[in-house]
């Protein structure tokens, strides 16, 4: 099931990392135009005022970076690389660098990737805005980024990754690793659209640490080419808390592999793992999701639903519970099937025919429970969400 | 308004509705009395055009137009509007995403005239953020139902079992808020609604006045009169004495 990745972009790699070079910018908006729509599409705000701090590169090179707010740092990787001697001990500290061919080209051929840090104490309720964007075809784009969230803090990001809309073949490898220290909050939103041959490779993993709590909403509705991650958090500290919450659309010939991956280690923590997937016309998904108890008194709880609308289609619920102490409680749910025709039946004799019913249904199906953002971003993800689901279908 | 003529119903290659007719005019409110499992749903999922709900005899005209083939959504369009006895539950859709659809209205939040209504019929407005009907009380589901009611506000209203699982309260409020729906207060020649009022225990028919009443049995109408008569026999006597007493085979 693991694609290899595709030739032409071995054979290319120095002639891609080449044509990533892109010329920086000194405000948002000087994005060029025929990206915006894209970029607006994964939740990016070209009005600084409506971020704390922006990422945004595009191929290989950083082309904005800055934080508006005292207390966050947003800076390219391999700038904080060179400005913070201490970062090395952050540096493929959660995930090893050659797990797999994919870490191993993060690490080889690095190309930038972004750093965030969010002070001791400092609660940033605006968000973080964070974008990867692969603007010409063919690209391999292999980031590496480190997300620190120090005691006692708050911290929103809000990211996306896409292909430009003439981009169909490129590679994404992205090296994510995140430290939530004691008593820090952090949200991690992101909306992936990519184009349909396009490989992804998110490598994610999570440390958190006593009375911190990390919620991750992954939402890739698009069609992609292969689509394999399986992020991965572990709860070292007493009542850490874990949120994964995952939203996917297989269609035409997407195969997506999506899980996510808890280890309750520490005494009281707890892991929530929602998985929502929907397949159409020949898209794959294996959506799976891993609870490992570790400790007394943790607590995981695993959903896996599944919406089936073609025949062509495939999905492969994998939810697996591994309790390896006595006081653990873990559970989980999974149920794959069409959609209620009585549902459907329903909203018709609402005045809606079959297929506004089915789009309507989809899209509650879809619904992220976003009540861990702050409202105003609440407010933004699920407008969007509903733009994003109204264009898949 | 709505007219059934001969129609049989089969669900599955089996009829459960024999030779039905019914003849409802503008202005009245028709009662189908009936016990349970005798084709009273049936009924209305054909004259919804639900799938499934086979017309193999005879025709549904609704103002004049034969709508025997169209699709649910256009005979929703021309004014049929149903309060279902069991409506689904619907995680991942909120009353107010259903309430917006009733009121052909995009968006997340509701209209203050829709709170209105909420608070007509004394639900909460928290009640609007709940996943549609998941873990509603018997009451608050038939509520919700007569929420859409209120804000489709059709021709021709269907109710099907309002009063069932409702206490006596909640059905003297839900029977007030259907008379008006069905203009109960204007004089006979004023009124431009109908309805057809589905009920086993009759409970409702104390808060909404009818004109008409028929018994349903094994699939085919027993009789027709005069609804407080018809009733009062239930009452008197129960079904299985109607049944016993009716020369329907």
């Amino acid at each position: 099931m693991h694609k290899k990745m595709p030739n032409k972009v071995e054979k290319e790699d120095d002639n891609t990392l080449e044509g990533g070079k892109e010329k920086s910018i000194s405000s948002l908006q000087d994005i060029p135009e025929q990206f915006k729509d894209k970029l607006t599409c994964i939740g990016f705000s070209f009005n600084e005022d409506e971020r704390s701090g922006s990422y945004i590169q595009f191929n290989h090179s950083p082309i904005f970076s800055r934080a508006r707010i005292s207390g966050v740092e947003v800076l390219s990787i391999i700038e904080a690389l060179e400005r913070y001697e201490w970062l090395k001990d952050y540096w493929w500290k959660i995930l090893p660098s050659n797990l797999d061919e994919y870490t191993r080209l993060a690490n080889e051929k690095l190309t930038h990737g972004y750093f965030i840090r969010v002070k001791p104490k400092t609660r940033i309720i605006l968000p973080i805005q964070a974008c990867l964007f692969i603007s010409k075809p063919k690209i391999s784009q292999h980031v590496h980024n480190i997300i620190i969230a120090e005691e006692e803090s708050e911290l929103h990001i809000i990211t996306g990754c896409a292909t430009a809309p003439h981009v169909t073949s490129a590679l994404h490898v992205g090296v994510s690793e995140f430290y939530i220290k004691r008593g820090a909050k952090v949200t991690f939103t992101m909306i992936h659209s990519w184009g349909k041959n396009t490989e992804v490779k998110p490598r994610t993993g999570v440390l958190v640490k006593d009375d911190s709590s990390f919620i991750s909403n992954y939402v890739c509705l698009g069609p992609v080419g292969n689509l394999q991650m399986y992020p991965t958090a572990y709860c070292v500290g007493e009542n850490a808390k874990v949120t994964f919450q995952s939203i996917i659309l297989a269609s035409e010939n997407s195969v997506m592999d999506v899980g996510s991956r808890v280890y309750l280690k520490a005494r009281n923590s707890r892991a929530n793992i929602i998985s929502r997937a929907v397949a159409k016309d020949y898209g794959e998904i294996y959506a799976k999701g891993h609870l490992i108890g570790e400790n007394a008194d943790v607590k995981g709880y695993l959903e896996c639903r599944g919406i089936m609308l073609s025949d062509t289609a495939k999905i492969y619920a994998i939810p697996e519970l591994e309790a390896k102490a006595k006081d653990v409680n873990l559970a989980h749910e999974a149920a794959v099937g069409k959609i209620a025709e009585e549902e459907i039946l329903y909203l018709t004799a609402r005045g809606l025919t079959p297929d506004e019913a089915t789009t309507v249904l989809i899209g509650g199906f879809l619904r992220l429970n976003l009540e861990d953002l702050p409202q105003k971003l609440r407010f933004e993800v699920s407008r969007m969400m509903k733009t994003i689901i109204e264009k898949a279908f | 308004m709505l007219q059934l003529e001969d129609l049989t119903i089969s669900v599955n290659g089996k009829i459960l509705v024999k030779d039905f007719n019914l003849h409802i005019e503008k202005g009245e409110v028709h009662v189908l009395f009936g016990p349970n499992g005798v084709g009273k749903s049936t009924i209305v999922y054909a004259i919804l055009g639900f799938p499934g709900y086979k017309v193999v005899k005879g025709r549904i005209i609704f103002k004049g137009k034969d709508i025997t083939e169209i699709p649910t959504y256009e005979r929703v369009k021309m004014g049929i509007g149903v309060a279902f006895q069991h409506p689904p539950k619907i995680k991942g859709l909120r009353v107010a995403d259903i309430v917006n659809i009733c009121a052909n209205r995009i968006g997340e939040e509701v209209d203050e005239d829709i709170l209105k209504l909420v608070d007509e019929l004394k639900i909460p407005k928290e009640f609007l953020q709940r996943d549609f009907n998941v873990g509603f009380s018997g009451g608050e589901i038939k509520k919700n139902e007569i929420l859409q009611l209120m804000i489709q506000n059709p021709d021709f209203i269907i109710l099907d079992e309002p009063d069932s699982g409702v206490d006596m309260e909640n059905i003297g409020l839900i029977g007030e808020i259907v008379s008006r729906l069905l203009e109960r207060n204007l004089m006979p020649s004023l009124r431009r609604k109908a309805g057809l009022l589905i009920t086993h225990s009759g409970h409702i028919l104390r808060f909404v006045k009818a004109d008409r009443a028929h018994v349903l049995l094994n699939g085919r109408k027993a009789c027709s009169g005069n609804p407080e008569e018809i009733l009062r026999n239930i009452m008197e006597r129960g079904y299985e004495e109607c049944i016993k007493r009716c020369q329907i085979k």
